[in-house]
C-alpha cells in the first residue's frame, strides 16, 4: 500500500486559483480572453431546450389514434398559447364540438398516429454562467465557456451545503474553538460570509438565513442539526444544489471541532475581502470538497498551485488524526515503520508513529491521519 | 472467429475498480493453474492522469516486480510469441471506474416488462437508476424529466409480448425522444438506446427514435408472458458498454487493444463465475460484495441468476445512506455496549467524508460491523424481491394451491435449499478476524438448514469472471484453490420456541473432539473447530416445531465440511427476533460474540 494515507485539504495563503466556467449545453461566450472580469460578470450564456408536456388528444376527442392528424388545428412545429385550441372535432354539422387545448405556452414538436399523443415543448429556459471570482480570463473554451484565473487565498473545506455565493469576510468568534451561537450574529453580518470557530448551533445557522448572512464557515457541525436544517437524513454525500438561503462550508468535520488555527488565522487576516465559496461537495469517484476563494494582491510567496498533488507523508510533516480515538489532534510525524502493526482492534496496517501539539505520543494508521498542506 | 486458448500456460487479469486497480498473475503449475502473484495501484480515470492505462500499468508492475516475470514492454502489456522472453499469453480486464455502467430501463407494466428489462441490465453489470413504465404513476413530463436528469450511459426500452400493445410501447418511445437525452460521457455521439420489445411495434419506435438517438433492435425480452428473453438484450447492452461508454471513458480505447477479449463490467463478470461456480458443481448459491458505494447480490436458484446492486449500500461513501435507511435503533442492536446516538451519527458521518480510514479502537471496528450486517441485511432484501418469477402469468392450481392462495412472482430465494454462501468486499475480506465475516455473513443473510460459508480472500471473483468466459476450468481451479476462504458449515434451524427451550440435538465424530453428543438451546449459538478439507457426518435431531429441511421435528444426517472458523451452530431461531430487553439483548450478544470467539475482548 504505497498510498495509505489520505491527502490533505488545501489551505493556502497565496496561490494561483483557476475556474472553469462551462455551460451545460454549448451556447454563446460573451468575454474574451484577457478579459478582467468580476465575480458577478456573465461570461457565458445558453438556451436550455424547455421542458414538454403531453396531451392525450385521441383520448380528449375520443378518437382512435390514427385519426388524430385530421382533427389537428396546430400542426408540428407551429406555436401555440397555453389554453389555445391544438385539435377541434366538429359534431352535428358543427352544432357541438369537443376540443382538446394545449397546457402550456410552446409549440407542437410532435403529433402521433400511434398513440394519439401531441408533445408540446415550452420556450427555451435561458441559463446564465457569471464569473464566480474575480479575475482574468486565460481561456475560451469554444462555445462552453471560460477559465477564470485569479491570484488568493485558497482553502478547502471538508463537508459543505449550498451552493456558490460571494461576500465580506467577516470573522464572529474570537478563537478557532468557540462554538459560533445566535448571539454572535448580528444585523451587521447581513450579505457577509461569516467565520466563527469550532461548531455552528442549529440555532445561530437559522438566525443567520433570517438576517441574510450568504455564507457560513466553521470547524464542526452535528449530523442531528444537519437533518434539522435540511429536513431530511441525508444518505448520500452530493451536495451544493440546496437553497436554504446560506451557503455552509465545515473544515473539519462532524461534531464539535475547533477550526485548524492556520486557517482560522489566515480567514481573520483576510477580514474585511470579498471571498468567493462553494458549498458544493460530492464524497464519490470524482471528489469535490467545498471552497472558499478571497482574491488579493498581497505581497508574498505563491504556494503550489490548488490543483496539483500533495506531497508525500515524511518524518516532520504536519498531519491531522482523522478517526478515533484521537480525532481531530494535530501533531508531526515521527517514525513512518515499514512492518505492518497489530491495532487493537487487530487489523494489521500500516502505522506512523506521531507526536501531538499536547505532546502526547502516538502509534496510529497512515491511513487515519491527512497532510495539512498549509503555505 | 473464437480464440484458442488450449496451449495457455499464463494469464495476467486486471480489474480497474473505482478507487483500486488490481492485477493477477496466474499461471499452470501441471495441469493446475493456480495464483501467483497479486498487485495493485490506485487507479487513474481522473485528474491529473485521466488514463485508465497507467494505473493498470503500476499494478502489473508490481506484479512484474513480484514474480519475476517481464509482463511490460514500455508502456504496454507484453504478450508472449516467438522470441520474446517472458509476456502473457492472454490478458484479459473488467472495469467498474468512473462509477461503472449507469442505465435507465422501461417497460409498458412496472411489475411486467419493466421487471424483466431491469433483471436483463442488472444481470449485464449496470446500475439501474429508474424503471420508466407507462403505469409506474408519474406524468409524461415527469418521466421526460427524469430521463433529461440522470444522463444514463444507455436506455434499454422493453414492453409488449410480440404481437401485443404497440401504443403503449411507442409512447415510451415518444417520450424518450422528446427528452433528447444526452449520454453521460461525451457530447460528440447520440445516446444508445436498445429496443427490446413487441417486434411488431419495432417500425413505430424507430420512427421516433432513430433520428435522435443511436438506436439498436433486439428480440424481445419478453416475447410471451410465460418466458423471459434476456439473452440478446444482455449481449447488446454488453458490446455497447465496449463501444460507447467504455471507448469514451480516457484511455479505455488504448486499454482495449491490449486485452484479448472484451472488458466486462465488473460485476458482470463476478456475476459470470457465480453462474459458473453453481453449474460446475450443481449448486444453489449466493454471491455478495460490499464495496464502498454499492453492494451487489448475486444469486443462483433452480438454475436462474439474478443480480441486484443496492447503489447507494455502502461501507463508505454510502455509509451514511445504510444508517438513513435502517435507522441507527437497527445498527445499534447488534453492538454489546451503549453508545451516545448523536456520537455515533457524528463518528459515521465523519467517515463518509473519509472514506478511507479504517477502526483503530475495537469499539470502532464493532460499530462498523455492525453497519456492515444492516447493509448486508438491506442489500439482501432488495435482492429478495427482485429475484423472483414472472409476474402476470398463467398458473395451473391444484386443489391444495387454491387454499394457500400463492401469487405468481414469489421471490426465487429460498433460503433452506442455499448450499454456498460466498462473501467479498473490504468489510469481509479484509475483517481482522475471519469469524467476525462469518458473523456478519450469517446475521446480514440469516442461513437456513445448513449452508457452508466462504469468503474472497483477495476480491479477484471479477477477474476470474471474464477467465471463466473463454478459460472455464482455469477459473474454476483458480476459485478454488486460490480464491475462496472457506470458513465452514453454518447449522440454523427454522423455528420458533420457547426461551431456554431445546432447539437442536448434534450428533457426530469431529476429529480432535472425538464425539459429540449436544443440545444446543433456543437463542444459543456455538462453535466446534473443524479444520479446512475436513468432514464430517453428523446426525442433526430438531426439536419439535424447528425444521432442519427435513420437515418439523425430523431428524437427519448431514456432511458437515470444516473452514478457517469451523462449523457454526446457529440456533436463535428463524425468523430471528433480536431479545427486546436491553439487559437480555447485550447479554444475548455478549454470548454468542464469546461462544464464537469473534472480539479479543468482552464488553
Amino acid at each position: 500500500m504505497a498510498h495509505a494515507y489520505t491527502p490533505g485539504l488545501k489551505v493556502l495563503g497565496k496561490t494561483i486559483i483557476r475556474k472553469e466556467r462551462i455551460l451545460p449545453l454549448a451556447g454563446e461566450v460573451l468575454v474574451k480572453k484577457g478579459d478582467t472580469v468580476k465575480a458577478e460578470d456573465i461570461v457565458a450564456r445558453t438556451f436550455l431546450p424547455g421542458n414538454v408536456e403531453t396531451v392525450n388528444v385521441a383520448n380528449s376527442l375520443g378518437l382512435p389514434p390514427e385519426e388524430v392528424p385530421k382533427f389537428m388545428v396546430k400542426q408540428e412545429g407551429d406555436a401555440v398559447e397555453e389554453g389555445e385550441v391544438i385539435a377541434e372535432m366538429k359534431q352535428f354539422f358543427g352544432l357541438y364540438s369537443s376540443r382538446a387545448i394545449s397546457p402550456v405556452k410552446g409549440s407542437i414538436e410532435t403529433v402521433s398516429s400511434i398513440t394519439g399523443q401531441i408533445i408540446v415543448r415550452e420556450p427555451p429556459n435561458p441559463v446564465v454562467m457569471d464569473a464566480y471570482v474575480d479575475g482574468k480570463v486565460v481561456e475560451v473554451h469554444g462555445k462552453e465557456g471560460v477559465t477564470v484565473e485569479t491570484t488568493g487565498t485558497f482553502i478547502q473545506g471538508i463537508f459543505g451545503i449550498g451552493g456558490e455565493t460571494q461576500g465580506e469576510i467577516a470573522v464572529v468568534t474570537d478563537s478557532s474553538e468557540r462554538v459560533l451561537a445566535d448571539e454572535d450574529i448580528t444585523e451587521e453580518c447581513a450579505g457577509k460570509i461569516i467565520v466563527g470557530g469550532s461548531l455552528v448551533t442549529a440555532a445561530a445557522l437559522k438566525k443567520a438565513i433570517q438576517l441574510g448572512v450568504k455564507g457560513v464557515i466553521v470547524g464542526g457541525f452535528h449530523d442531528w442539526d444537519l437533518k434539522s436544517f435540511l429536513g431530511f437524513d441525508l444518505g448520500v454525500a452530493i451536495t451544493g444544489h440546496e437553497n436554504l438561503g446560506v451557503t455552509l462550508v465545515i473544515t473539519e468535520g462532524f461534531g464539535d471541532m475547533a477550526m485548524a488555527e492556520a486557517t482560522f488565522n489566515l480567514l481573520k487576516a483576510r477580514e474585511g475581502l470579498q471571498a468567493s465559496i462553494n458549498g458544493a461537495t460530492q464524497i464519490r469517484a470524482g471528489v469535490i470538497r467545498p471552497e472558499i476563494i478571497v482574491p488579493h494582491t498581497e505581497k508574498g510567496k505563491l504556494a503550489a498551485g490548488a490543483g496539483e498533488e500533495g506531497s508525500n507523508l515524511e518524518i516532520g510533516t504536519r498531519v491531522r488524526a482523522i478517526r478515533e480515538p484521537f480525532f481531530g489532534k494535530l501533531g508531526e510525524v515521527t517514525s513512518l515503520p515499514v512492518e505492518l502493526q497489530i491495532l487493537e482492534s487487530e487489523a494489521k496496517v500500516r502505522v506512523l508513529g506521531v507526536k501531538f501539539d499536547d505532546g502526547a505520543e502516538e502509534v496510529i494508521p497512515r491511513a487515519n491521519v491527512e497532510i495539512i498542506e498549509a503555505g | 472467429m473464437a480464440q484458442d486458448y488450449s496451449h495457455v500456460k499464463t494469464i495476467l487479469a486486471t480489474d480497474c475498480g473505482s478507487t483500486t486497480t488490481k492485477a493477477i498473475l496466474i499461471e499452470k503449475e501441471g495441469e493446475e493453474y493456480r495464483l501467483k502473484v497479486r498487485g495493485e495501484a490506485p487507479t487513474t480515470v481522473e485528474k491529473p492522469a485521466e488514463d485508465v492505462t497507467r494505473g493498470v500499468l503500476n499494478a502489473v508492475g508490481e506484479v512484474e516486480e513480484l514474480s519475476g516475470r517481464t509482463l511490460l514492454k514500455k508502456v504496454k502489456v507484453l504478450h508472449s510469441g516467438k522470441g520474446i522472453k517472458g509476456g502473457t499469453d492472454v490478458y484479459l480486464s473488467t472495469s467498474s471506474a468512473g462509477g461503472g455502467l449507469q442505465m435507465m430501463v422501461a417497460g409498458v407494466v412496472k411489475s411486467m416488462t419493466g421487471e424483466s428489462a431491469q433483471r436483463a441490465a442488472l444481470g449485464a453489470g449496470a446500475i439501474v437508476m429508474d424503471v420508466l413504465a407507462s403505469n409506474d404513476g408519474r406524468l409524461g413530463h415527469e418521466k421526460i424529466e427524469a430521463i433529461r436528469r440522470l444522463r444514463p450511459d444507455m436506455i434499454l426500452l422493453s414492453g409488449g409480448i410480440d404481437g401485443g400493445t404497440i401504443s403503449h410501447v411507442v409512447e415510451l418511445a415518444e417520450l424518450i425522444g422528446a427528452a433528447d437525452p444526452k449520454p453521460r460521457f461525451g457530447s460528440g455521439y447520440d445516446l444508445p438506446v436498445i429496443y427490446a420489445g413487441n417486434k411488431d411495434a419495432r417500425g413505430n419506435v424507430k420512427g421516433s427514435l432513430e433520428a435522435k438517438t443511436d438506436l439498436y433492435v433486439v428480440d424481445n425480452i419478453r416475447p410471451v408472458l410465460e418466458r423471459e428473453n434476456l439473452g440478446p438484450a444482455r449481449h447488446e447492452i454488453h458490446n455497447l458498454f465496449m463501444e460507447h461508454v467504455m471507448a469514451q471513458a480516457p484511455g479505455y480505447s488504448k486499454l482495449m487493444e491490449w486485452t484479448d477479449e472484451p472488458i466486462m463490467p465488473t460485476p458482470g463478470a463476478v456475476g459470470e463465475i457465480i453462474q459458473t461456480i453453481a453449474s460446475t458443481y450443481g449448486i444453489e448459491a449466493i454471491g455478495v460484495d460490499i464495496g464502498g458505494a454499492t453492494t451487489d447480490v448475486f444469486s443462483v436458484f433452480g438454475g436462474v441468476f439474478n443480480r441486484t446492486v443496492s447503489a447507494n449500500l455502502g461501507m463508505s461513501y454510502s455509509v451514511s445512506n445504510v444508517v438513513a435507511e435502517t435507522g441507527l435503533p437497527n445498527i445499534m442492536r447488534w453492538v454489546p455496549f451503549s453508545v451516545d446516538e448523536r456520537a455515533i451519527r457524528d463518528r459515521v458521518r465523519n467517515k463518509m467524508i473519509r472514506p478511507t480510514t479504517i477502526p483503530q479502537t475495537l469499539e470502532d471496528l464493532i460499530v462498523e460491523q455492525a453497519i456492515a450486517r444492516e447493509a448486508l441485511r438491506l442489500a439482501f432484501e432488495q435482492h429478495k424481491s427482485l429475484a423472483v418469477g414472472l409476474k402476470g402469468i398463467q398458473q395451473q392450481r391444484t386443489i391444495s394451491d387454491a387454499f394457500a392462495q400463492t401469487a405468481t412472482g414469489g421471490t426465487l430465494v429460498n433460503m433452506m435449499n442455499l448450499d454456498m454462501l460466498v462473501g467479498s468486499g473490504g468489510a469481509l475480506s479484509h475483517a481482522p478476524r475471519r469469524a467476525q465475516a462469518g458473523l456478519m455473513l450469517i446475521d446480514g443473510f440469516m442461513p437456513e438448514c445448513v449452508t457452508f460459508l466462504a469468503v474472497d480472500s483477495i476480491f479477484m471473483m471479477p477477474q476470474l469472471g471474464v477467465l471463466s468466459k473463454v478459460m472455464p476450468k482455469a477459473a474454476t481451479q483458480v476459485f478454488d484453490r486460490d480464491c475462496l476462504v472457506r470458513l465452514g458449515s453454518c447449522v440454523a434451524p427454522v423455528g420458533s420456541g420457547k426461551e431456554g427451550s431445546n432447539c437442536l440435538h448434534i450428533e457426530a465424530d469431529f476429529p480432535g473432539l472425538g464425539h459429540i453428543s449436544e443440545d444446543v438451546k433456543l437463542g444459543e449459538m456455538r462453535l466446534l473447530p473443524l479444520p479446512v478439507g475436513e468432514k464430517v457426518r453428523a446426525k442433526l435431531d430438531p426439536a419439535r416445531g424447528f425444521d432442519l429441511g427435513a420437515g418439523k421435528g425430523d431428524a437427519r444426517e448431514v456432511t458437515l465440511e470444516g473452514g478457517v472458523v469451523g462449523v457454526v451452530l446457529d440456533c436463535r431461531g428463524r425468523p430471528f427476533q433480536i431479545p427486546e430487553d436491553e439487559t437480555k439483548r447485550v447479554n444475548a450478544i455478549t454470548g454468542w460474540l464469546q461462544n464464537l470467539d469473534i472480539y479479543p475482548k468482552v464488553f
